[in-house]
């Protein structure tokens, strides 16, 4: 506009770094309910994310453990005294698998959202740019996958993989590659729907007319672009990573008892105990399960909501009249809800 | 402004581009290419799952590998055809569907498409009565939250929403059954029926296979009521999974019609407020519920295996969860298989019914 307005003033406006950070700034843009729900997830997803760090620290025996100094441990002893959550049938402590059972999640989520992201990132990337019968192929296969129910495709994968149980490695890389290709087509639609929209805008072309190879103008014009929406993502899929893990487990894929703790595959063990009335050797693993599913949604949806203007809460002041905005929120609230269902 | 934003997302969803062009087709030919559609899909999965199955090695060695002497085992591999090449026995396995033969299994020996008949009508019966508890408690909650949106009320079902969302069918299901079944033993801990009820509902001429449908049939009030009262728990843990996401879209869609102007003027002639909730803002909010429940019927069977194995309801997901552990791979091959189809048709027929509904969908 006009020359007397000093070019400072614009670089000023900007919050210093520390407000911008992803989760920060979402913080300071909520308010009421939304403020509210986005704390209890971020604490929920804090104490999961602590718990996993220093299992080693907080467990009082191993995952593995039957037995200590003072012999073997009880088979189905009630909580309290030496085994705050009580022992399983098969003798193991139930509050030590819990705990040890957060880290193989946490270990499962970002070894399946790190190698789905990549795959999903590229595949996308490629069949948008490039476009054609390979876009069309991708696009059916994509479809097909993802209308299939998600735990089925983990299954036949993990009879692919490790043809069922395995050691920790192995059962962890089994495990997440299956949730990989459950997600994959998600990564996949949403960058390859990104990358043809980029690849009508005026600096893609004027890379092509400079003479860039189409293999830099995907990495660094289009990617750059593409992958503002994957953390969104990333947190709605890794309480669906969390879920399927279970799933997996619950139904005997899970991992091998000795080589990690896994709450699914307790529950699986557990689900005899109930008719005699035995609860702890389930309810505990359950809660832990909900407990992190729960922080990561909370997280995941507080995050979509504030990045949506139209979904944001207002301050009471300015929500009081509604106006011609409000009901255009309304519309995208009930298109997001229907996408995201 | 909406459609704006909106654009991208059809964009990419447009894989036919021939049928775009061709705007104001008809219903007609809309139903048709749907209906096409239907094939590839399925034929897909269908190619995906062989292929992946046998990667691993042939059934045989993975059900009986240990069991046998390898001599043994190598003359049943054979006598299966296991050992000719990959594609020869693809083209036979696709040549074999066409024709409705899924194969037999390894480990009971049955026919497949007889267990998948079989076990098939308990999973219907499962999700069905899921589907009527998801309805049940979604839609009147869903109301409620809308009516009194931004209140405690509201706050509390987004709540409960996503707790429905966040916990496992099977550690729902887990919880049901101590409270229920073992601490109060009101209601039965497993299973689809007593034995008593199950020989005479079996025993009926041309079972439907759904227990509550062959009771009411067969006028058997004492195997109704066990049936029932078996039915409950299963179907309260599949259907809250489903509940909480009608929950929040009956909510969202509510509250955007209840902005609408006809809803005003509803108001100022007197309209009560139950009235406008349960009548006037809630029969448009509908049409997006009905295209959901389609793409439902994927969680629902996901969840269906998992609630059939807690509550060993002896249907499709149960079978499935002991084939994995037998390894027979025959038989969740063809369990995969039926369930592909099943996605696939649902979704052909949500999307007929979406257009009826909405011309706009149909370009």
């Amino acid at each position: 506009m006009s020359t007397n307005v000093p070019v400072e003033a614009t670089v000023d406006h900007r919050a210093p770094l520390f407000k911008r950070l992803p989760v920060i700034s979402h913080f300071n843009k909520s308010v009421g309910l939304q403020r509210g729900m986005l704390v209890i997830g971020l604490v929920l997803t804090g104490t999961f994310l602590l718990t996993a760090i220093f299992a080693p620290l907080i467990a009082p025996f191993g995952f593995a453990q039957l037995s200590d100094a003072d012999g073997s441990f009880p088979t189905q002893e009630p909580p309290g005294g030496k085994h705050l959550w009580g022992t399983t049938v098969g003798g193991y402590d139930v509050f030590s698998r819990v705990i040890w059972g957060s880290q193989t999640a946490v270990l499962v989520i970002v070894v399946a959202v790190v190698l789905s992201i990549f795959a999903g990132v590229i595949l996308g990337l490629v069949s948008g740019y490039i476009g054609g019968w390979l876009d069309r192929i991708l696009v059916v296969v994509a479809d097909a996958i993802y209308a299939f129910p998600s735990l089925l495709v983990a299954i036949v994968m993990a009879i692919v993989i490790s043809g069922g149980q395995s050691s920790l490695f192995g059962g962890v890389l089994a495990a997440a590659i299956s949730i990989t290709v459950v997600f994959i087509p998600q990564y996949f639609r949403v960058i390859r729907a990104e990358t043809i929209r980029l690849k009508a805008e005026p600096f893609v072309e004027s890379a092509k007319v400079v003479g860039a190879s189409s293999i830099r103008i995907m990495s660094r014009h289009i990617y750059r672009n593409a992958t503002r929406t994957l953390p969104l993502i990333f947190t709605l899929n890794a309480s669906e990573a969390i879920l399927t893990l279970a799933g997996l487990g619950f139904l005997g894929f899970g991992i091998e008892p000795s080589s990690a703790a896994e709450w699914g595959f307790d529950l699986n063990k557990a689900l005899a105990d109930t008719t005699s009335g035995i609860w702890w050797t389930g309810v505990f693993p359950g809660l832990a399960i909900v407990w992190t599913v729960l922080g990561l949604t909370l997280v995941g949806e507080s995050i979509n909501d504030l990045n949506d203007p139209r979904l944001r809460g207002r301050k009471k002041a300015a929500s009081g009249k509604g106006g011609p905005d409000s009901s255009a929120g309304d519309q995208a609230a009930i298109e997001a809800e229907v996408r995201s269902a | 402004m909406t459609t704006l934003i909106e654009a991208p997302p059809t964009d990419a969803d447009g894989l036919l581009p021939s049928k775009k062009k061709k705007s104001g087709g008809g219903l007609g030919q809309y139903i048709l290419i749907r209906f096409l559609l239907i094939f590839p899909t399925i034929f897909i999965l269908v190619t995906m799952v062989f292929f992946l199955m046998r990667i691993t090695g042939d059934p045989i060695t993975a059900a009986m590998g240990g069991r046998l002497p390898p001599e043994q085992l190598q003359e049943r591999i054979q006598a299966a055809g296991y050992d000719r090449p990959l594609l020869v026995q693809y083209f036979e396995y696709l040549a074999q569907l066409v024709t409705g033969n899924f194969g037999t299994t390894l480990s009971d020996n049955r026919k497949v498409t007889e267990m998948l008949a079989t076990y098939g009508a308990a999973t219907l019966e499962l999700t069905i009565n899921a589907l009527i508890v998801a309805l049940l408690v979604g839609i009147p909650f869903g109301m409620i939250a809308a009516h009194r949106r931004d209140h405690v009320p509201d706050a509390v079902l987004r709540v409960f929403a996503i707790l429905c969302y966040a916990t496992p069918v099977f550690f729902a299901g887990l919880l049901l059954k101590l409270t229920f079944s073992v601490w109060l033993g009101w209601l039965p801990v497993a299973g689809r029926a007593k034995t008593s009820s199950e020989l005479a509902l079996t025993g009926l001429q041309a079972p439907s296979g759904i227990y509550w449908l062959d009771a009411i049939r067969s006028g058997n009030m004492a195997a109704l009521g066990d049936v029932m009262a078996h039915a409950v728990l299963p179907a309260i843990a599949l259907g809250l999974l489903t509940a909480g996401i009608f929950l929040r879209l009956v909510r969202t869609n509510v509250i955007g019609t209840l902005g609408r102007d006809y809803i005003e003027a509803g108001r100022s002639r007197g309209v009560s407020e139950f009235r406008l909730v349960t009548k006037h803002a809630y029969k448009p909010a509908l049409i997006p519920i009905i295209t959901v429940m389609g793409l439902q019927i994927a969680v629902m069977l996901g969840g269906a295996v998992l609630t059939e194995k807690t509550f060993e309801w002896q249907g499709l997901g149960f079978q499935l969860a002991n084939y994995l552990t037998a390894r027979d791979f025959v038989a969740v091959q063809g369990i995969v298989v039926l369930l592909a189809v099943i996605v696939a048709v649902t979704n052909f027929i949500v999307d007929i019914v979406a257009a009826l509904i909405d011309p706009r969908v149909r370009y």
